[in-house]
């Protein structure tokens, strides 16, 4: 058993570590080691497109983070106040479908209903779409976890809802709402698939980039820009955890 | 109205109308748009037209009329199955040895399960591009025990070996959590008890620990084999030209063809298929945990 576990383990990081290790090697091609070079991490700052790419991402990664994190935030703290039979079933199961099914039923509404171009809007849209369950579970674990007479007692003090919430419920899940917003922008980031169905021509976020460059051309400038990428939301990722726990339950996708 | 009412509504109301507007509307949309006839120039034609509803079957009738559709269900049923299983078998022995390292351990050898899981999806589809290069050290070293056996080197790369590979990569965390979140839950007690019954290894972990584990099992199922069933990304980067699923085929209506009444109908049989899958799921584990 340790043995399989270990080489199940090895499986895990034998090609990432791969992918690194070639971003540094002095060749155009995979294959052979020829030396140490930085030099496709000079190409990936001079690239233009790339660098808009990571630009849009990030914008798009910002803009999707805030806004499902008080959606998400809502959700949550309905979800976990209220009886609600709709809600979670709306939240959650945009988080559980295949992906491609919400790109492209997207895609079909904002050309054909809304008739809006395809491109930062759209994405943006989309990105909240599935970040707003992610956010919304964190938040109604936290407050699972918590004693409700505290809720009880602000009211009793005479407390409105708005009090209650600004000076008692959202101070206490504050590092769950950090939490979420810092998952948001992960798999904003990281998202391939709807934004693949909702970007249209115009626009290319980082991951949108990659593809194109796996398909048309592997050059190594695609394991810098791994390497990099790779590096920002493992980053992320260990920060969002240190605010909340349940996000390495939660990050699964 | 009075206030408690006001802020529920206020609390749950805005959520609610995005999930509305941008999930369940667009969902509607895509049932709708299966049933009525493609555009000229793609796309949709007009709903109404020449003073009547253009609403149809075709896209249904089509889809049961040339067996190609329904062989790439079944091929991504298959694919997604034997995902499945090798993700069990991957998972398994890594979430019982977590089970069984001291505790301070076990968080970090979840984490270290996880963590490959921050990196870019593409990026990790990517890097079995180059393990199975034709260039690389793996099929070199494959490759020559093939050709030492008499046969015709095997291309590694664009192939359902490679589909299969990617597919277990992208999907295998999704097993392990919930298996070791079931088996976390096993009292060890039960182990030493069928051990002083006499019970060798071998019997130990199939008349208790694996009955014990299968809503983990099933749990971990729905996780990878649902996924699997709608991924297009991972057979068009690793898979050759004849290595296309439902995802693919789906892809191809909205962004290649331009048929979209064929692509929500494809859309509408997976979603059927994920529902059905979702329901199974769900029963097994039920009924599995009425036995433990």
């Amino acid at each position: 058993m340790w043995f399989a576990a270990l080489l199940v383990y090895l499986f895990l990081y034998l090609p990432l570590t791969v992918v690194v290790i070639y971003s540094f090697n002095d060749s155009r091609l995979n294959a052979e080691w020829v030396g140490f070079t930085w030099r496709w991490y000079e190409v990936l700052f001079q690239d233009e497109e790339m660098i808009q790419a990571a630009v849009n991402s990030i914008l798009i990664a910002l803009g999707a983070s805030l806004i499902a994190t008080m959606l998400g935030t809502m959700a949550g703290i309905a979800m976990h106040r209220y009886k609600l039979k709709a809600l979670p079933f709306l939240v959650i199961t945009p988080v559980a479908m295949p992906e491609i099914l919400l790109g492209v039923s997207l895609l079909l509404f904002f050309i054909q209903v809304l008739h809006l171009t395809l491109g930062l809007l759209s994405v943006l849209i989309a990105h909240i779409t599935f970040c707003v369950g992610f956010v919304a579970i964190v938040i109604r674990a936290r407050l699972a976890g918590m004693d409700e007479s505290i809720f009880e007692a602000a009211r009793d003090l005479g407390a409105t809802p708005w009090q209650t919430f600004r000076l008692v419920t959202l101070p206490l899940i504050m590092p769950a709402v950090i939490a979420g917003a810092l998952m948001s922008f992960t798999l904003s980031i990281d998202d391939f698939v709807i934004t693949f169905f909702t970007a249209g021509v115009g626009v290319s976020t980082l991951p949108l980039q990659i593809y194109s460059m796996i398909k048309i051309a592997v050059t190594p400038e695609v394991n810098a820009v791994s390497t990099l990428l790779m590096l920002l939301t493992l980053g992320m990722i260990l920060l969002a955890a240190r605010f909340d726990k349940t996000v390495l339950r939660g990050e699964t996708r | 109205m009075n206030k408690e009412k006001l802020t529920r509504w206020l609390v749950s109301g805005p959520p609610f109308l995005f999930m509305v507007v941008f999930f369940v509307l667009p969902a509607l949309i895509m049932v709708v748009a299966s049933f009525r006839f493609p555009g000229e120039h793609g796309g949709l034609a007009p709903m109404f037209e020449n003073s009547s509803w253009q609403f149809t079957l075709e896209t249904y009738q089509f889809f049961f009329s040339d067996f190609i559709y329904t062989e790439i269900f079944l091929k991504s049923f298959l694919i997604a199955g034997l995902t499945t299983v090798i993700c069990i078998a991957m998972a398994y022995p890594v979430a019982l040895l977590i089970t069984r390292v001291p505790k301070r351990f076990r968080d970090v050898m979840i984490l270290l399960v996880v963590l490959p899981f921050a990196s870019n999806f593409l990026i990790r589809v990517y890097a079995w591009m180059i393990i199975l290069g034709p260039q690389s050290a793996f099929s070199v070293a494959i490759n020559s025990v093939v050709t030492a056996f008499g046969f015709e080197p095997v291309p590694l790369l664009f192939s359902p070996f490679a589909v299969i590979v990617g597919m277990v990569y992208v999907h295998l965390p999704f097993m392990v959590l919930p298996l070791y979140t079931n088996l976390e839950k096993h009292d060890p007690i039960l182990l030493d008890a069928a051990q002083d019954l006499g019970a060798n290894a071998w019997r130990r972990f199939w008349k208790v620990t694996w009955p014990l584990s299968l809503p983990g099992v099933y749990a971990g199922s729905a996780l990878v084999f649902i996924p699997v069933l709608g991924m297009f990304a991972v057979p068009d980067i690793l898979g050759g030209t004849g290595d296309i699923l439902i995802g693919n085929l789906i892809k191809e209506q909205f962004l290649g063809t331009r048929d979209w009444p064929f692509g929500s109908t494809l859309s509408i049989m997976l979603t059927l298929a994920v529902l059905a899958i979702a329901a199974l799921a769900m029963r097994f584990s039920r009924k599995s945990l009425s036995y433990a």
